[in-house]
């Protein structure tokens, strides 16, 4: 509950300089060491090579554009059940964060797949479910841009977002549910990974600098949001 | 927190996930086949028709010791531990493509028992590993 404190609009509009300058060098440190360990320091895979090292920046953006739809399916059902008045303006700020990171999932996957599978794209379902997931964060962020009037937008943008959500466990479970060219989870809930740790290092690393990432845009999109909202309701009540 | 309207929501909300989950269930299930992106050997000699027209993925491991490379093409045999298939292909193979490591090839079957590939795909697992570790396992496994 403490938590929730802190995602109160009045302490949001106030984060200035202060606050995200440190959160920018963290990112920038987090970064520079992942991309070192990444690139330079960890070692070849015995059988990828060198290709291996496109997996320091694939898992952790596909990992966080899953969360970040699931995180909005959630906000979106309660917005629509409990008509939390900042819920939708949390979605709107994570959307396109969420299509950044699908996107370089996609892309990044592909430039993996050439070397490794012998091809940039199959239709299998982890691809195919993916690529449906960066088409639900396109409509999601459409129907918001497109329909003009606020609570019109916020219902039909929840009803995207939380039929999207159903897509997510197929995506996480397609690997194990259906034979697919992508291979199976390499870190699970309930079993140890089987990523050697001079692997897990620097992807744990990336995803670290990644997520600073994440909640420095989203933090400045959402106190944007706000803003937009408080002079929306100055201009239409000036005192 | 709970009101009425609250609580009418949440039905709601339920109700239409509910009804979400199954169509998507059905949808899923009468697409299975396309579904899924190759069928193993033991699928092929299990399957009650199969097609020998059309253009058909099977998937497996390259079985050590049986690639014989000729002229202009090659072949080996995909297993999945309990069956195999012998597969004939002309054409150039993917940088990852070993004895013992998977595959996924796209073409025809000639029967249950032969594939003609048009196109072979490499497909790895999920371990990930130094290549000394790998040494080291690859010891130990054939020490024991």
């Amino acid at each position: 509950m403490q938590m929730l404190k802190n995602l109160f609009p009045y302490k949001i509009i106030r984060l200035d300089k202060k606050f995200f300058n440190p959160l920018i060098v963290m990112m920038i440190v987090f970064f520079i060491v992942g991309l070192i360990f990444a690139i330079l320091i960890s070692p070849p895979d015995y059988i990828q090579g060198d290709s291996v090292r496109i997996m320091y920046v694939h898992v952790p953006a596909s990992f966080i554009s899953l969360f970040t739809f699931g995180f909005i399916g959630i906000i979106s059902a309660l917005s629509l059940i409990f008509k939390i008045k900042i819920f939708p303006l949390m979605a709107k700020s994570l959307a396109p964060l969420g299509l950044i990171f699908t996107i370089t999932s996609i892309v990044t996957g592909s430039l993996w797949g050439k070397p490794t599978w012998g091809v940039w794209w199959a239709w299998d379902a982890r691809l195919t479910s993916m690529l449906i997931l960066l088409l639900f964060y396109l409509i999601y962020i459409s129907t918001w841009k497109l329909i003009p009037e606020y609570n019109k937008a916020n219902k039909i943008s929840s009803i995207v977002a939380i039929i999207g959500t159903f897509n997510l466990p197929i995506i996480k479970f397609s690997v194990d549910w259906w034979n697919t060219l992508h291979q199976t989870s390499s870190i699970t809930l309930t079993s140890s990974p089987t990523i050697h740790y001079q692997m897990l290092i620097p992807l744990v690393i990336m995803l670290i600098g990644m997520l600073f990432f994440f909640l420095i845009i989203f933090l400045m999109r959402y106190k944007t949001e706000l803003l937009k909202i408080k002079l929306d309701n100055k201009e239409k009540d000036p005192k | 927190m709970l009101g009425k309207k609250v609580k009418s929501r949440i039905v709601l909300f339920v109700t239409f996930f509910l009804l979400i989950s199954f169509l998507i269930y059905a949808i899923i299930k009468s697409l299975e086949e396309n579904v899924i992106y190759f069928l193993s050997p033991t699928d092929i000699k299990n399957s009650e028709n199969i097609s020998l027209d059309s253009k058909v993925r099977i998937g497996g491991l390259v079985k050590e010791g049986s690639v014989i490379k000729k002229n202009e093409s090659m072949h080996f045999v995909v297993t999945d531990l309990k069956n195999e298939i012998i597969v004939t292909f002309s054409g150039s193979v993917p940088n990852l493509f070993s004895e013992g490591k998977g595959i996924v090839a796209e073409g025809k079957l000639q029967d249950r028992n032969y594939f003609i590939a048009e196109k072979i795909l490499a497909k790895h697992d999920e371990n990930y590993m130094p290549s000394e570790v790998y040494e080291s396992l690859k010891i130990e496994a054939s020490e024991n």
